[in-house]
């Protein structure tokens, strides 16, 4: 019977970290005016976990491009279909691997970092010490980095598009010689603005979400040991992936599912 | 005289393992009051009971005559801006310097001008005498360095009470004295209440007004260094003279020796 009541204290133990997840993201949500009063910390935040995950972003984004063109040609070629290798692309990437790919990486790249950095704090005592000085540690610390944390994912996620678009083109128009007009007049035509955008959008702003809240979450009730950090950090990126692809498919078969 | 804390029948544990088991204390207004005892004992999770970041399991604590763990949270952060605690690492906001550090407090919870802000840090840093170190980053601070800086913060909002964690751990004898000197001027110019948390014992027994033994979970006795280094309790008496054998023993419980050396069952 052991084995059962190592279960069900497993099991007891995820949903009561669920329930402090949950309850962490309210007292996040309920003190929005942090966002306000802490402005300029939100910009810095801005600027780290945004700007600073651009690069990895921008290079993989092209990289993701370039194989799809590659690929799409090879495919599509063999149905004489190549002109429609800009639909492919663009469709893949808006709807798919734009949100999806941009998630993966903001959580190897910011989020593990909001974790260490805020498990780190919480280590050496910052996070008491702000409650000491009768100052709450969400709203100092947690308010300004999730929200940016929101704003930067979909932001990424569009710029990974771009430039997936751009790599796109510049194999399949470029080294594979498919006709730049039909290339872009056919992805103008059947890619949709509320279907395919709206939609990678939303997908985007839910996994900003996701990566983030986890990435707080794990930093905020680590324990204060470099082992625990270490844990904690690792957690971080595997259940943002695994949250991130789990919830694409449940958003895919609510979005396209006509 | 008055006592700012009062602590009666307190009861404290972390999961199965009791803490406190029924503490009665009481801190006198304007003293120096240190909390000695061997480390695990807990002396760190009374400062935090006192604090208000624990919330006993039983009994009352009193700050100022407010019952502490039954104030709201606002109520609770409103006592916080009377209260300083310096943590053991300083606990100093690292992506701040210096001078932010001692000023974060006071642009928090006043809305003073910049010109006083600027004013009443570099009091607060001149009184521990790192006035030249208001642009420095705590990383590139020695230990006692960003414990000053912590105590200049601690004092920023000129409060009534200090609670200091293990102020003289791994500190060299020149940043040791003065901090010792430090926490007693700072109590006599500033009129604070001063609680300490420590186990360094030539240090406490110098600047301390009281001083109360704590071991296991309860306390064992208090009074002045006086009247604790002519203590008959064999307690006290080998933790305030370090001796390596007594109540607490050397050795730590083994098989008998005739089992373990000789192999003979017993």
């Amino acid at each position: 019977m052991n084995w059962l009541a190592s279960i069900g204290h497993r099991g007891i133990n995820v949903l009561r970290n669920l329930a402090r997840a949950l309850l962490l993201l309210l007292a996040i949500l309920r003190a929005p005016q942090g966002l306000v009063t802490r402005f300029r910390e939100f910009l810095a935040q801005l600027y780290s976990v945004g700007v600073l995950s651009l690069l990895i972003i921008s290079v993989s984004g092209v990289f993701v491009g370039m194989v799809l063109g590659l690929q799409g040609y090879y495919i599509l070629s063999r149905f004489a279909a190549e002109s429609t290798l800009g639909v492919f692309i663009a469709a893949s990437l808006v709807r798919e691997l734009g949100p999806v790919v941009t998630a993966l990486l903001f959580a190897g790249r910011a989020g593990s970092a909001l974790t260490a950095e805020i498990g780190l704090m919480k280590a050496t005592e910052q996070l008491s010490a702000l409650e000491m000085m009768a100052v709450n540690p969400v709203s100092r610390l947690l308010v300004p980095r999730f929200f940016a944390g929101l704003v930067s994912v979909p932001l990424l996620a569009a710029m990974f598009n771009a430039l997936g678009v751009l790599g796109g083109y510049f194999v399949g128009v470029g080294l594979m010689d498919v006709d730049a007009g039909t290339f872009w007049a056919q992805m103008q035509s059947q890619v949709d603005f509320n279907k395919d955008i709206i939609n990678g959008v939303i997908k985007s702003v839910v996994f900003g979400v996701i990566c983030t809240w986890i990435a707080l979450f794990q930093g905020y009730e680590a324990v204060p040991t470099s082992e625990g950090i270490s844990r904690a950090t690792t957690r971080t990126v595997v259940h943002s992936s695994l949250a991130v692809l789990g919830m694409d498919f449940v958003l895919t078969a609510l979005m396209f599912g006509d | 005289m008055s006592a700012l804390v009062s602590i009666r029948n307190l009861h404290f544990s972390r999961g199965d393992r009791a803490i406190f088991n029924g503490v009665d204390l009481d801190i006198p207004r304007g003293k120096i009051t240190a909390i000695m005892g061997p480390s695990g004992t807990g002396k760190t999770t009374l400062l935090k009971l006192i604090a208000g970041q624990l919330v006993p399991d039983q009994g009352e604590i009193t700050v100022d005559g407010q019952r502490i763990d039954q104030l709201s949270t606002k109520e609770l952060y409103a006592l916080r801006t009377r209260m300083g605690m310096l943590f053991q690492s300083g606990a100093l906001l690292t992506d701040l310097n210096v001078y932010e550090n001692v000023a974060y407090p006071l642009r928090e919870h006043t809305g003073l001008p910049e010109s006083m802000i600027r004013k009443l840090v570099l009091m607060k840093l001149e009184a521990v005498g790192l006035r030249g170190a208001r642009y420095l980053m705590p990383a590139e601070l020695s230990g006692g360095m960003a414990r000053r800086v912590a105590m200049a913060r601690a004092i920023a909002l000129d409060p009534m009470m200090i609670l200091y964690d293990e102020p003289f751990t791994g500190q060299d004898p020149i940043s040791m004295g003065v901090l010792v000197d430090l926490i007693r001027r700072l109590n006599d110019a500033a009129h604070l209440t001063s609680v300490m948390v420590s186990h360094d014992v030539p240090e406490s027994m110098s600047i301390a007004d009281y001083i109360c033994v704590i071991s296991g979970g309860k306390i064992i006795e208090t009074g002045t260094p006086e009247q604790l280094s002519a203590s008959n309790n064999p307690w006290t008496h080998q933790f305030i003279h370090a001796e390596s054998d007594g109540p607490v023993p050397f050795h730590m419980g083994a098989p008998s020796k005739e089992v373990d050396f000789l192999g003979i069952d017993e």
